[in-house]
């Protein structure tokens, strides 16, 4: 179990980094898991190429909140390839069913390695893409209302 | 097991063999060794503990073999043909409904097979509406619903039980209304008013795949009948679980389902008075259920076979009749003792586990072993995956019945239900468990 439910997840579930609203996002998304009733909206802002602003709420298990917390985290800031580039990096993780993917790409997941132990659980792995997915939808969302910098996501959970 | 099955056509269908009735040895039952599945090992060799028979109930070995015989030597399309496998298989369907209607306190011809107990309640409320829209002559108007008329279902429902009904309101422009649940997750008898001299049809079910909570069936039909609303019971978590006998209950309409009680997926059941089904329009329509085709127009068969449209799942309806000729030689009201039994150790314990809140009646009088509960500041999804590392299968989320999580302030929940194979080792391994699940979220 231990191996599951990572410290780092279990302190995520409980800070909640970036949980809240943006004053006035340039793109959102609403994601629900059907099966559990869990919810999640993620708001962006852009500064050009830049993911400058991401707030979200919702609600969800210990999995759910900690992937949204840590891609607070990870990706506020970043330039949107980067973001995306993460993304489709961690998507591939939790496909991978409980595997470890190749070093360099563990290497640029830092902390969301911590969710390796989800793809063993073919239940638990929306948990985990749930906030990602609303991410997706809500860059691209973002990126159509910007005039569309940057390139569109493209690939599928 | 693996042995050759020997054709015995002249005693087809068989009576239960006499290894198949347990002896009774003490008030509990111990009937886990019938169950084949209850003897794997999951999640790294732990031994299954099944809590999740509200969901779907394991199937005896009896069961097993009897679809198995069947498909080995008597599988055949039912209701046409005239060789010998067609025969066979037509008598052990039609044998099968007479079992199931018999175990169900019902004349053979009020059970009308479906694919299991949602598409029993869309086929009531489709005949509703069918006969809303004019289908049926005259003797169906007794179903139309318009604008002027009420739905009465309640807060406590299953979606299959809530749904069907909302689409029917929204279709005939009728008024949909319910009867709320108090906060012990019981029906409010209190707020019964809410049927009423528009009220046309009463749709509640039998007990909760929530709360437990057995509804008082006596007294909501009182009222029903008073204003002369039809009465539809959802027996789903029921028949399983309590002795149900329909004519008893006087009930007018009754749904049912093969895998929630220790039968195959893919077979249910719909209880109909006679002259009701009479009356009722059909839902889905095609072959099997037809007299005189013409290609402007049809006349139907008369019930139940008006109600079974296309090839029939006849393997499944074989071994529904080994579940209730299961549950039969064990005796329901021993079935309902024994989980009586386990219900009373689940609820002690539950309110022994720090921060537990119970998601239903606190006292074990009216209720079945089937308890939803909330850990407050832990996710369901988060207990159910430390109890499942030890072994133990619970359900968790809404147990497709948002609206009485609701009325708790809560949208999921986990639920431990117990069946006839559930033994006290097994609800103590539960009450352990989640002992667990408490300390590592903690």
């Amino acid at each position: 179990m231990e191996q599951l439910y990572q410290q780092v997840i279990l302190d995520h579930s409980k800070t909640r980094s970036g949980e809240g609203q943006l004053p006035a996002p340039n793109g959102q998304s609403f994601q629900v898991n059907p099966t559990c009733g869990d919810e999640c909206t993620v708001q962006v802002s852009l500064d050009g190429t830049r993911l400058s602003g991401l707030a979200w709420s919702g609600r969800g298990c210990s999995i759910s909140q900690a992937s949204l917390s840590l891609m607070h985290e990870m990706v506020e800031g970043e330039e949107l390839a980067e973001a995306e580039q993460l993304g489709e990096t961690f998507r591939e993780l939790i496909h991978n069913r409980g595997q470890d993917l190749v070093p360099e790409k563990m290497e640029l997941l830092e902390d969301l390695t911590a969710f390796t132990g989800v793809g063993r659980y073919s239940a638990r792995v929306k948990c985990a893409l749930l906030g990602w997915m609303a991410l997706r939808e809500a860059l691209a969302q973002a990126r159509l209302s910007t005039g569309g910098s940057g390139q569109a996501p493209h690939t599928q959970a | 097991m693996s042995s050759k099955p020997t054709a015995t056509i002249a005693s087809w269908p068989r009576p239960p063999r006499e290894s198949e009735v347990q002896p009774v040895l003490t008030d509990l039952l111990d009937l886990a060794s019938d169950f084949p599945i209850l003897s794997r090992k999951v999640r790294d060799g732990k031994p299954l503990v099944y809590l999740d028979t509200g969901a779907t109930s394991q199937k005896p070995r009896q069961v097993l073999d009897a679809e198995r015989e069947f498909n080995e030597l008597h599988n055949a399309a039912v209701h046409r043909g005239a060789h010998q496998i067609a025969e066979e298989a037509t008598e052990a369907f039609e044998a099968a409904r007479s079992a199931v209607a018999r175990f169900v306190g019902a004349d053979v011809g009020e059970i009308v097979w479906t694919k299991n107990a949602t598409e029993a309640l869309n086929l009531i409320a489709n005949g509703f509406l069918n006969a809303s829209l004019g289908r049926g002559g005259s003797s169906a108007s007794r179903y139309k619903l318009g604008p002027e008329d009420e739905i009465v279902v309640t807060e406590l429902e299953h979606h299959a039980n809530l749904v069907p009904w909302q689409e029917l309101a929204a279709k005939t422009g009728a008024r949909l209304r319910w009867i709320p649940v108090t906060g012990e997750g019981r029906l409010d008898l209190q707020q019964l008013e809410v049927i009423n001299e528009r009220t046309r049809v009463v749709a509640f079910t039998h007990a909760s795949n929530v709360t437990g909570a057995i509804t008082d069936v006596a007294t909501i039909l009182d009222r029903a009948q008073s204003v002369g609303a039809y009465t539809v019971l959802d027996a789903c978590q029921s028949a399983a679980h309590l002795p149900v006998d329909f004519h008893q209950l006087g009930i007018d309409f009754a749904v049912f389902s093969g895998h929630k009680m220790l039968g195959p997926t893919g077979v249910g059941a719909l209880y109909g008075r006679r002259e009701l089904l009479e009356a009722l329009p059909p839902f889905l329509t095609g072959g099997s259920m037809v007299e005189v085709v013409t290609m402007e127009e049809t006349t139907f068969m008369p019930p139940p076979q008006r109600f079974e449209a296309g090839t029939q799942m006849v393997a499944q309806t074989v071994g529904m009749r080994a579940a209730v000729d299961y549950l039969g030689a064990v005796g329901m009201g021993r079935v309902a003792a024994h989980e009586d039994h386990l219900a009373g150790i689940l609820l002690e314990g539950l309110t022994q586990v720090p921060g537990v809140r119970l998601l239903g009646p606190t006292s074990s009088e009216q209720r079945l072993a089937v308890f939803a509960f909330d850990v407050p500041g832990v996710h369901p999804h988060d207990v159910g995956q430390v109890l499942d590392d030890q072994g133990i299968a619970v359900r968790v989320g809404h147990h497709c019945a948002q609206p009485v999580h609701r009325s708790f302030g809560v949208h999921a929940s986990t639920r431990a239900s117990a069946g006839v194979y559930t033994t006290t080792a097994d609800v103590e391994a539960f009450i352990d468990g989640l002992h667990k699940v408490v300390k590592f979220f903690a």
